[in-house]
């Protein structure tokens, strides 16, 4: 993000034409990845074991902040059956150097002390110490056996008590940096950036106002909540090179962060990535990977390591808590005139929230002339934050769109309405940079309007809520491979991790559309990082979207191979011959009288006429093609309990050209029910000591599937014009709406507007018991 | 865990024998689904386990005269696949029918879920408010403990470390009587109650309730029997003023503690919404049992 956009990126122009795989309902069934998964048969990263291998544990801090004075290793690696101890003394320090790592940007300084604590352990349940043994028993017996000596530090968990003057500083080196702070300060904080963007006149826009709004929401830090753990295999070999069999959503990002951190060479580094048990972008970071593979080089055994679920919650990635402040201002005729905010992000232990991607969000679903976003990333005494689902944009989205709802609602207006006076569409000028292409956020609020949903009647205490949100769609490196077997049928390897499930379908549709053969002749897989040129993470969108411009990249350059055979064969030039529904043809009559020529037939040729017929591509792709959503939602509140039931969701969001539309609204779904949770139950809860009260399923309370209503899909389809298929990201939009929607639906259920996160029981219950003398009043 | 014993005798001699005889941390096990749990996330590291599912007085369900009598590691599966006791009982099955989720009920017993000794145990409100009777055995021979009695705090029984509980007797029911059990969660499954309440009542032909008891969970460190709650039910007609002092009553019984699951202030209030409902519900019951 950021990054200027290169002239020399790929674009494909979108075709409007009529396919016949892509858009289709293939039997779920089908999906490569479906029977295994049920049966239990896919591999995920725990289910690699290498012959010899060690279990590796983790020995984390109990402290939230303190010095580590001293590690003492020396009992625990004298215990029968230990094979190799590592500590911050095992690892080279890194200089302060910055790279992508999926949505969020990494400082590798920060990296390796995160994944092992160095001066300080910042957090509850930040590694100090790793040990690899014969078994986990014994592993865990050498951690009892490991003396830390600690010096416990006063900590903070709060953004709001972070910023603070006074407050307990985690890092000796941090100055605010960034927007509008000149001259440098002179003092330390934990505000590591500020941030700034504007457009217009704010002070002139508010006076234009006839009604002003403004909101102060909190939010808690939320977890991924990905069903599989962090797991990893590593074997460093005699011959200095290292294979790690892992879960990650960008095996060739991890493999170059392993190199640095063990100082190493990318080239003698493999990664294979394993089938995923979710990842929402909390696994595009290393936090084993380093470990066990310097563990596998002190012990000379592959080593396995397998996070529990304490672990997962302790040390992993959660999203930012946040503080968000907004003020927005508008006519009495419902136009908005002014629209300001202020993001207050925890970053966790060091710096690097999704800040910088939440402040590009703000307000960008509106077409406004006056804005000020100002943000600040703060750190505090928690696990470094991860990227998650359209990293920050729920946060912020619940501040921006309850306030929305609370200007229409003064300004007497229908909230569909007021969202269409003002929403933006192409052309529309942005507060952090280029103006919007051609987008469908207006076409999804004309399908909520239309909707069935609509006109469903409510009862007493029942409301209706209804919120929106845009999410952008990276691109960037991409590469793909793709050979025709002797027999005809198409094998592709491709390298944006399949973190959906859905990818490995998809791809196969494209590649069988473009071939004009079977979906069924067309295998598609994950390669590892020797089988292809870079792919970054599977993050910010892009899986389907950039994934498949190199698909079909690939699949074109084969065609060309394939024409080239044909060509050769008739002895004519490669120009005069064209693919048409899966065979070669002469491009017209002049060329000659020649029978069309099968993939099959042409592969028998191909030996003779110059060898196998392959494509591939590597490529960086343009980002664009934003997505936009919009969520209705019904609840029932519970006056007595604040228990808030949902009992109807729709959403409608724009998804470009749907290449597999069943696989689209699972990602619709599932990205609700994700925001769901976060909006009723979901919150990391801390003690006084800084430790985390609730890292298991039980306390940490997701969604069960009886939580949830089945969830009303509508796929609009406004096409990516830089797409060859019309393709935009989707998987991110569908977790923004659900907060704001949530909180709008409770208001209309009970008059009382929630912006405090969790929207859980016992606040609910507190804010009506609060509002009811001045609503028995009225 | 490196030297962990595993037993299952089919005797309560030998069950009780094994317990008395084992100097380090002995655990019976039921179902499991506490004991498994717990062993697993590292909070207990028994040296001992002694399987009492095969041994039949812990696992058969029988009528003795008008009561029922049932093992105290009969799963919960298997109650509520017991038609006649479900009707007779149905808030002690609210109960049962609220532990985990299928699975989980799969296995998880009564007795495990009482001497478990959580403050937010399921079962246990309504077995108390149904008067239910524990009959517990030792190398010293047999007792009987009121349900009541058996959780003395958080994790903690009155149980010493040799006894078992056996089985449960739940007295004969009058006509017109009814029980009930809610609790409520933040989630529909899978979840920890944040507050319970059971309630069982019985009524004369005028409709008049001439015997109740009520219980509540996750409201103090251990279940409690509420008497003033049952008091403000006994004698009326359950009408709208009779369930107003019920709830003030049951919120007025709560000790509760600020945690991750619900405060203080939410947890006293929701005791009187849950007392409340359940003895509307147990009102229903016992007024379709003629
Ligand atoms: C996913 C999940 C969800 C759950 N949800 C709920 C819920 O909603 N509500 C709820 O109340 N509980 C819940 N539980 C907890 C648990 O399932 C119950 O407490 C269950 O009833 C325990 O029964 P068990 O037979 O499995 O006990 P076990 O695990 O076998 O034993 C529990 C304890 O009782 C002791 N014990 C068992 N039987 C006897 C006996 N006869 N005499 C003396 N001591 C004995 C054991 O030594 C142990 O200390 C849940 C557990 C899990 C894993």
């Amino acid at each position: 993000m950021g990054m200027k956009p290169s002239p020399y990126a790929t674009k494909i122009p979108y075709e409007e034409k009529d396919n016949k795989v892509v858009g289709g309902r293939p039997n779920p069934a089908d999906r490569s990845d479906a029977i295994d998964k049920v049966t239990g048969r896919a591999r995920y990263a725990a289910d690699y074991n290498l012959p010899g291998q060690l279990i590796g544990k983790v020995l984390r801090s109990p402290h939230a902040h303190a010095i580590v004075k001293s590690i003492d290793t020396s009992e625990a690696e004298k215990l029968p059956g230990v094979k190799a101890v590592v500590t911050r003394d095992d690892f080279p320090d890194m200089e302060v150097e910055h790279a992508a790592s999926g949505e969020l940007m990494v400082n590798f300084r920060d990296v390796t002390r995160n994944m092992m604590a160095r001066e300080k352990a910042l957090y509850d349940g930040h590694p100090v110490a790793a040990v690899a043994a014969l078994s986990e028993s014994i592993a865990k017996e050498a951690m009892k056996l490991i003396k830390v000596d600690y010096e416990v530090l006063p900590h903070v968990i709060d953004v709001r008590d972070a910023m603070k003057d006074d407050a307990p500083l985690l890092h000796e080196e941090l100055f605010t940096k960034g927007a509008g702070i000149e001259p440098d300060p002179s003092k330390k904080s934990n505000i590591a950036t500020r941030m700034e963007s504007k457009l217009g006149d704010i002070e002139e826009g508010f006076k234009q106002a006839d009604f002003i709004v403004e909101h102060e929401s909190n939010t808690k830090a939320a977890h991924q909540g990905y069903i599989e753990p962090q797991a990893s295999v590593a074997n460093f070999t005699e011959g200095g090179t290292i294979e790690v069999y892992t879960g990650t959503q960008g095996h060739h990002v991890f493999r170059a962060q392993i190199a640095k951190l063990l100082k190493m060479d990318i080239s003698k580094i493999k990664v294979v990535p394993a089938e995923l048990g979710g990842g929402f972008g909390g696994k595009n970071n290393v936090y084993l990977e380093p470990l066990a593979a310097q563990l596998s080089r002190k012990a000379n055994r592959p080593v396995k390591m397998v996070m529990t679920r304490d672990e997962v919650f302790r040390a992993t990635g959660p999203t930012s808590g946040t503080n968000c402040k907004v003020r927005m201002g508008c006519t009495r005729d419902g136009r908005i005139t002014a629209a300001q905010a202020e993001l207050n992000y925890q970053a966790g232990a060091f710096p690097g929230s999704s800040l910088p991607l939440a402040s590009i969000t703000v307000f960008t679903r509106y077409d406004l002339e006056n804005v000020l976003v100002v943000g600040h990333d703060v750190v505090c005494n928690r696990p470094k934050v991860a990227a998650y689902r359209a990293p920050g944009a729920p946060m912020i989205a619940f501040a921006v769109e309850t306030a929305i709802d609370d200007l229409a609602r003064q300004c007497g207006m229908d909230p569909i309405d007021f969202r269409l006076k003002n929403a933006a569409k192409q052309g529309t000028q942005t507060h952090f940079g280029p103006p919007l292409g051609q987008i469908g956020y207006m076409e999804t609020l004309e399908a909520a309007k239309a909707s069935p949903h609509m006109n469903e009647p409510l009862g007493p205490n029942q409301g209706r809520g209804i919120a929106s949100g845009f999410w952008f769609t990276i691109g960037n490196d991409t590469s793909a491979t793709i050979n025709i077997s002797e027999d005809g049928t198409a094998s592709l390897i491709f390298g944006t991790v399949d973190v959906t499930g859905g990818m490995r379908s998809a791809f196969a549709m494209i590649v069988a559309e473009e071939l004009g053969i079977p979906f069924e002749k067309v295998r598609t897989q994950v390669g590892d990082t020797s089988a292809l040129g870079f792919n970054f993470m599977t993050a910010g969108s892009r899986g389907t979207a950039a994934g498949s411009m190199a698909v079909v990249k690939a699949t074109r350059d084969a065609i060309h191979r394939a024409c080239e055979i044909a060509a050769r064969k008739w002895e004519v030039e490669t120009d005069q011959v064209v693919w048409e529904n899966g065979h070669a043809r002469p491009a017209s009559a002049n060329v000659g009288d020649f029978e069309p020529l099968s993939l099959a037939q042409l592969c028998k040729e191909a030996t003779w006429f110059g060898g196998t017929i392959a494509g591939h591509a590597e490529i960086n792709v343009a980002m664009g093609g934003p997505g936009f959503g919009t969520h209705l939602v019904d609840v029932d509140v519970d006056r007595q309990t604040g228990l808030v039931k949902v009992l109807r969701y729709s959403i409608f969001q724009d998804a470009g050209k749907a290449v597999y539309p069943a696989f689209i609204e699972g990602q619709f779904q599932g990205g609700a029910v994700q925001g769901i949770g976060m909006a009723l139950n979901e919150e990391y809860i801390y003690s006084d000591k800084g430790t985390m009260e609730n890292p298991g399923f039980l306390d940490y309370r997701v969604p069960v599937a009886s939580d949830v209503p089945m969830i009303n899909t509508h796929i609009v389809e406004v096409p990516n014009p830089d797409h060859p298929y019309g393709v935009r990201g989707i998987g991110e939009v569908p977790i923004i709406p659900p907060l704001a929607a949530i909180s709008n639906a409770i208001h209309d259920a009970v008059g009382v507007r929630l912006l405090d996160h969790p929207m859980s029981p016992p606040k609910v219950l507190k804010a009506i018991d609060e509002a009811a003398p001045a609503q028995a009043a009225e | 865990m490196q030297n962990l014993r595993y037993e299952a005798p089919e005797t309560l001699a030998d069950a009780t024998a094994l317990l008395a005889a084992e100097d380090g941390m002995a655990r019976v096990l039921a179902g499991g689904t506490d004991v498994i749990v717990q062993m697993h996330s590292d909070l207990i590291e028994p040296d001992l386990i002694v399987d009492v599912k095969n041994i039949p007085e812990l696992t058969e369900i029988a009528k003795e005269g008008g009561a029922y009598r049932f093992g105290a590691a009969v799963s919960g599966k298997t109650l509520m696949l017991h038609e006649d006791f479900n009707k007779t009982w149905p808030g002690v099955m609210d109960g049962v029918r609220l532990i985990g989720s299928l699975q989980i009920r799969g296995r998880a017993s009564v007795g495990g879920n009482l001497c478990n000794a959580s403050p937010a145990a399921d079962s246990v409100p309504p077995m108390i408010a149904a008067g239910a009777v524990a009959s517990v055995i030792g190398p010293n021979g047999a007792r009987d403990i009121p349900v009541e009695d058996i959780v003395t705090g958080p994790g903690q029984t009155c149980l010493d470390k040799s006894e078992i509980v056996v089985s449960f007797l739940l007295p004969e029911r009058p006509p017109r009587s009814g029980d009930a059990y809610l609790r409520f969660t933040p989630r529909t499954e899978m979840d920890i109650a944040v507050v319970g309440a059971g309630v069982n009542l019985t009524l004369d032909d005028d409709g008049a309730c001439t015997a109740a008891r009520v219980a509540l969970a996750a409201v103090a460190p251990t279940p409690l029997l509420v008497a003033e709650a049952a008091d403000a039910l006994i004698g009326t007609k359950v009408d709208e003023t009779a369930l107003e002092a019920l709830a003030a009553a049951a919120s007025a019984a709560c000790n509760p503690i600020d945690d991750k699951r619900g405060t203080v202030e939410y947890r006293i209030k929701v005791a009187g919404v849950l007392a409340r409902r359940a003895a509307a519900i147990a009102l229903e019951r016992a007024g379709k049992n003629q």
